[in-house]
């Protein structure tokens, strides 16, 4: 079983229609990326796992988006649950302005955790890589840390509540390439416990890291497939057009 | 910083070490259904030959898959794309093997021509010449490649040697011999072939280790305004 099931989802942005009769399946563990050029409707794809776009005035969605099988487009879906279970990175690492050790501890606070947190940090810093480089800095503000430690700390933040699915908007597009080669080798080490979906406008990011690959241009989802297949033979010529540059 | 990129070219690695290894395999079956006349072992061989192809198929679809998604540079390029060369090589060296259990199938019912000596010797030849640039691959060695390009020469002169004895020494003296020297005079050629074979393997190594072309002596061709 999938562990995201897509079914005839549209949605509009009051009388835009941002996403057309997307049918998709995510499966579990395995690191899933949505390729297309801007405005194609990656992100609103991405945002519709969490709920996140709720807040945006005008939505309407329709079809189904079965999450190990509940339908969270249904009303009557536990945000705060959902979002527990639905993490997501965003494009610029965005930590709270707090200790290091606040940051991890906030998502479990917000959850009602009061119990012994400190092998929650260590784990989720463990989790990540920067157990080793931060321990003995966990009261010093978030904010003086990389760009790259500040993502890898987002990230963690994200694991400590123990997700199941791990949402990825850009997350490399504010990092060198060597951050993005270090989020890149994180994200191969993460799938081993999470599902993850990954938003990208960069190509060969999603050829080296993803096992699955969707393409989608002007609200649909061309073609998905797996990510060998993608970058090696398209079978739609819009999908070769974008990917070898000749389009997009 | 540990790349998960490596265990990929890994994978490759042993790919095509499996494949270098069966293919050695038949280059010695071959000669040893020529030399023992067994009809089954050489049809074995025959048969062998649609792993080795399979195999072929496996690798350069992995090598593509590499090239594709993980955008190789440098060192990293160098070794896929040899690797992929070398696949090529491999499965031709295989084919030659499959031609020589076809001579030693058309000769197995055939009275013996002479005692085979020179042929399991540029068989053993053949198959150490590709062993060793097989070597020169997995550990980098640029050195034993070397080596291999210059066996190739006595690969050349050994074939000489089978050729005229058998021309000389019985093809021209008795024609009744012809139908048994002609699939000996052929399966040295395979063997020579096999060596060549190896060699181009050698050569492409040294362009993986030193991003240096020795194939075709590129300078010899500037000197002569051909490139």
């Amino acid at each position: 079983m999938a562990k995201i099931q897509v079914t005839d989802l549209d949605l509009w942005y009051s009388d835009f229609q941002a996403l057309k009769k997307i049918n998709l399946a995510i499966e579990q563990k395995h690191i899933t990326a949505i390729i297309g050029p801007s405005g194609c409707g990656k992100s609103t794809l991405l945002r519709v796992f969490n709920r996140m776009n709720d807040l945006v005035e005008g939505i309407k969605m329709q079809g189904k988006v079965l999450i190990d099988d509940e339908n969270i487009l249904d009303p009557t879906t536990d945000l705060v649950h959902l979002r527990k279970k639905v993490g997501m990175v965003f494009q610029r690492p965005n930590p709270f302005p707090l200790s290091i050790y606040d940051n991890l501890v906030f998502g479990l606070k917000v959850h009602g955790t009061k119990r012994n947190l400190e092998p929650f940090v260590e784990r989720s810093l463990k989790a990540v890589f920067l157990w080793e480089e931060l321990k003995d800095r966990l009261n010093r503000s978030a904010l003086g840390l990389t760009l790259e430690q500040r993502q890898r700390l987002c990230i963690a933040r994200l694991i400590a509540v123990k997700p199941d699915i791990l949402l990825m908007d850009e997350p490399c597009s504010a990092l060198d390439p060597q951050s993005t080669a270090g989020i890149e080798e994180l994200m191969r080490e993460l799938k081993k416990d999470f599902t993850i979906v990954i938003v990208t406008h960069n190509m060969q990011q999603a050829a080296r890291v993803s096992d699955d690959t969707g393409f989608m241009l002007l609200g649909e989802l061309v073609e998905f497939n797996k990510t060998e297949i993608i970058f090696t033979k398209p079978h739609d010529s819009r999908t070769e057009g974008y990917i070898t540059g000749r389009y997009g | 910083m540990q790349r998960h990129f490596d265990e990929d070219l890994k994978k490759l690695n042993v790919n095509i070490m499996k494949m270098a290894s069966l293919t050695e395999e038949a280059i010695q079956k071959a000669t040893q259904a020529l030399k023992d006349r067994d009809a089954s072992l050489a049809k074995a061989i025959i048969e062998e030959d649609r792993r080795i192809d399979e195999m072929e198929l496996l690798i350069e679809e992995e090598a593509i898959d590499l090239l594709a998604r993980m955008q190789p540079m440098a060192s990293d390029l160098r070794f896929i794309t040899t690797g992929m060369k070398i696949n090529s090589e491999l499965e031709r060296i295989a084919d030659l093997a499959v031609n020589i259990a076809q001579r030693a199938l058309e000769i197995a019912s055939m009275p013996l021509l002479k005692p085979l000596i020179d042929i399991p010797k540029l068989s053993a030849l053949a198959s150490s010449m590709v062993r060793s640039s097989i070597d020169a691959f997995v550990n980098h060695d640029e050195a034993l490649a070397r080596k291999v390009i210059l066996s190739d020469s006595e690969a050349d002169s050994l074939k000489d040697l089978i050729q005229k004895e058998l021309i000389n020494d019985y093809m021209i003296k008795d024609s009744k011999t012809v139908d048994r020297a002609v699939p000996l005079l052929l399966v040295a050629r395979h063997l020579e072939r096999i060596c060549d074979h190896a060699t181009n393997i050698a050569e492409d190594i040294i362009y993986m280790v030193q991003a240096k072309i020795v194939k075709h002596h590129p300078e010899k061709l500037k000197e002569n305004n051909v490139i």
